[in-house]
């Protein structure tokens, strides 16, 4: 779909007078998946799937009074420490995976924009981390659990102040 | 034929996109004793027509920009020679202009060009420097770049690092979508060019020394792995899509390995790609963060960041493992390390209450000096004459690159027209 969009685009630069003499050698030239990748052979990508806990019609994940309503845990500056008042989140999902062992969830960490980006890479991959490992100890199961760093990447709230911040330090549960 | 209407094809559009991807260079503070020098309107051998190019704006706009010149305007010239023998030495001196360039372009029956240049020192009556260099009409900005290096070395000692280039990556928003895109322009901004484009976030872009292909990293597979691309033909491969974290590729000065960060035995360690073969060596073991290797000029160390003393410090480690070595000491916060091409510096990210600055680290003797001053700069990237220091900044509209000179004594400003700009990474000396 959307190579075809970069089709039309490409016609519409030949007629725009996009001569061939202008084709330089030297020039870069794009891959043909210029864009969203798709047939680079995204075989690292494991299969999981977010409709896999939501087949019976009631599922406890679907109460918005039950801590598992708890999707995303908020950290502080340039730390993986996860604060008490989230105990009971982690408690019920971990709870929750061990009673459906063929449900799968993803952790993706996040940072804040502050310092660098790799780094910030990291950290979230280290809140991530320390999440994944709780779970564990409260009997949910490695297989379970993928994990996924953005980093900076994706702020939840675009901002450059505290406010913005903490909100994008974070950890996402995705079923 | 396929493959030959793909190329145009791609080409055509990588052209229809640049004209909205120039990178405007602004100098916000040079040195105080910046070298007059006057760079005379090269004469061309078509008289009547346009010439293909403007020689005498690119290497002005070069040498001003680089903060150490102060170039005469146009208007100012006293006379306008073209040949040696036509220059009157004392109109010049009169002004007290110690340096002028002199330079023809001529178009040859082959349908080619040959550029020659003088530079000469007024006070003297010499020259320091003539060349004719004879060029293919795509290949004429290179020249004027070409020219801009040799008056740049000749004048203070430092080779120049004009015809260059640099790898970047932009964040526009369409239809609240954001496009992530890899582009590559010459040093002045010049002739950008989209490599890649992708709705998933893009970052991390390394020059292979040849300066023939980038690593860099993609989350095209809702996962970061890293790719490298060889920036003449966009083949690209994968080369690396562990489970977890895949991030911060950077090359050995041969060429032939990657270092990286990985967390696929746990947590983010450094491991050495050979590219070759593919083997993968593990250099650190450590609980904590252990990110951001770059390899030193010699390709027998890594220096790397390591949150192991509580928070982000920088780390040495040779490259077939053992134990790292603590190297910075002063702030709270320093990441992000790149050796000077020398290996006697290192930039760096550096937390200042609460700020986030470029500084320089000396390994002489383990001092940090910062040279920027705004809050949100990060990304820094030596140019390979050592001279200047690329790095990313944020703008009241968003990212923004500029660069400062390794003494902190020039800024620059290098801003696109729309969408953020982030992660810069100087390009090699062009062969």
């Amino acid at each position: 779909m959307f190579i075809r969009t970069l089709l039309v685009l490409g016609l519409a630069g030949l007629l725009f007078g996009c001569s061939n003499e202008q084709v330089k050698e030297e020039e870069p030239v794009a891959v043909e998946d210029l864009g969203s990748g798709a047939g680079t052979g995204d075989s690292g990508a494991q299969a999981y799937s977010s409709e896999s806990s939501s087949t019976s019609g009631f599922d406890a994940l679907d109460d918005p009074q039950s801590p598992l309503s708890i999707r995303i845990i908020y950290f502080e500056y340039n730390s993986n420490e996860i604060s008490s008042e989230y105990r009971s989140a982690i408690e019920a999902h971990a709870a929750y995976l061990s009673r459906n062992p063929s449900t799968s969830v993803t952790l993706e960490g996040h940072a804040d924009e502050r310092g660098s980006r790799e780094y910030n890479l990291a950290l979230g991959e280290s809140r991530a981390l320390a999440v994944k490992q709780q779970m564990l100890i409260l009997g949910a199961s490695s297989s379970q659990i993928r994990l996924v760093s953005y980093g900076e990447e994706r702020p939840a709230v675009d901002g450059h102040d505290e406010s913005s911040w903490q909100q994008n330090r974070r950890v996402e549960i995705l079923y | 034929m396929k493959s030959l209407f793909k190329l145009l094809f791609c080409s055509c559009l990588l052209l229809s996109l640049n004209a909205h991807a120039v990178l405007d260079i602004k100098i916000t503070q040079g040195i105080e004793q910046s070298l007059p020098i006057a760079i005379v309107p090269f004469g061309w051998s078509q008289a009547g027509s346009v010439a293909p190019i403007d020689l005498t704006s690119i290497i002005s706009g070069d040498l001003q920009r680089s903060g150490r010149f102060n170039v005469m305007e146009e208007k100012d010239l006293p006379q306008r020679p073209t040949e040696y023998d036509n220059i009157n030495f004392g109109d010049w001196r009169k002004l007290g202009m110690e340096n002028i360039v002199i330079g023809k372009l001529e178009l040859t029956d082959a349908g080619t060009y040959d550029v020659s240049f003088r530079l000469i020192d007024v006070y003297r009556g010499k020259q320091i420097a003539g060349f004719r260099i004879p060029a293919k009409p795509d290949l004429l900005r290179r020249v004027a770049h070409q020219i801009s290096d040799i008056i740049f070395e000749k004048l203070t000692g430092m080779p120049g690092a004009f015809d260059t280039r640099v790898a970047y990556i932009t964040v526009n928003k369409v239809k609240d979508k954001k496009i992530h895109s890899l582009q590559i322009a010459d040093a002045d901004g010049h002739n950008a060019q989209i490599l890649l484009e992708s709705p998933e976030p893009l970052l991390s872009p390394s020059w292979a020394p040849d300066g023939k292909k980038i690593a860099y990293v993609s989350f095209e597979g809702k996962n970061s792995a890293i790719y490298v691309q060889n920036v003449l033909t966009g083949q690209r491969e994968r080369v690396s899509a562990f489970e977890g974290i895949n991030s911060s590729p950077d090359w050995s000065p041969d060429g032939t390995r990657l270092a990286m960060t990985l967390s696929k035995d746990g947590n983010t360690e450094i491991y050495i790609l050979n590219l070759n073969d593919k083997s993968l060596k593990r250099i650190t073991q450590h609980g904590g963060i252990d990110t951001e290797p770059n390899w030193s000029p010699s390709g027998q160390k890594l220096a790397f960041t390591s949150d192991r003393s509580g928070g982000p410090q920088i780390y040495e480690v040779s490259v077939n493992g053992g134990q790292p070595k603590r190297i910075s000491f002063e702030g709270k916060y320093n990441a992000r390390p790149e050796y000077s091409p020398d290996g006697k510096f290192i930039t760096l990210v550096h937390a200042v209450s609460g700020s986030y600055r470029i500084a320089i680290l000396d390994l002489s003797n383990s001092s940090i000096t910062v040279l920027t001053d705004a809050r949100l700069d990060e990304s820094p990237s030596f140019a390979p004459n050592g001279g200047m220091i690329i790095y990313a900044t944020t703008g009241v509209r968003g990212g923004q690159l500029a660069a400062v000179s390794t003494d902190g004594s020039i800024h620059q400003r290098l801003g696109l027209q729309q969408g953020d700009v982030r992660e810069p990474a100087w390009g090699p000396f062009l062969k």
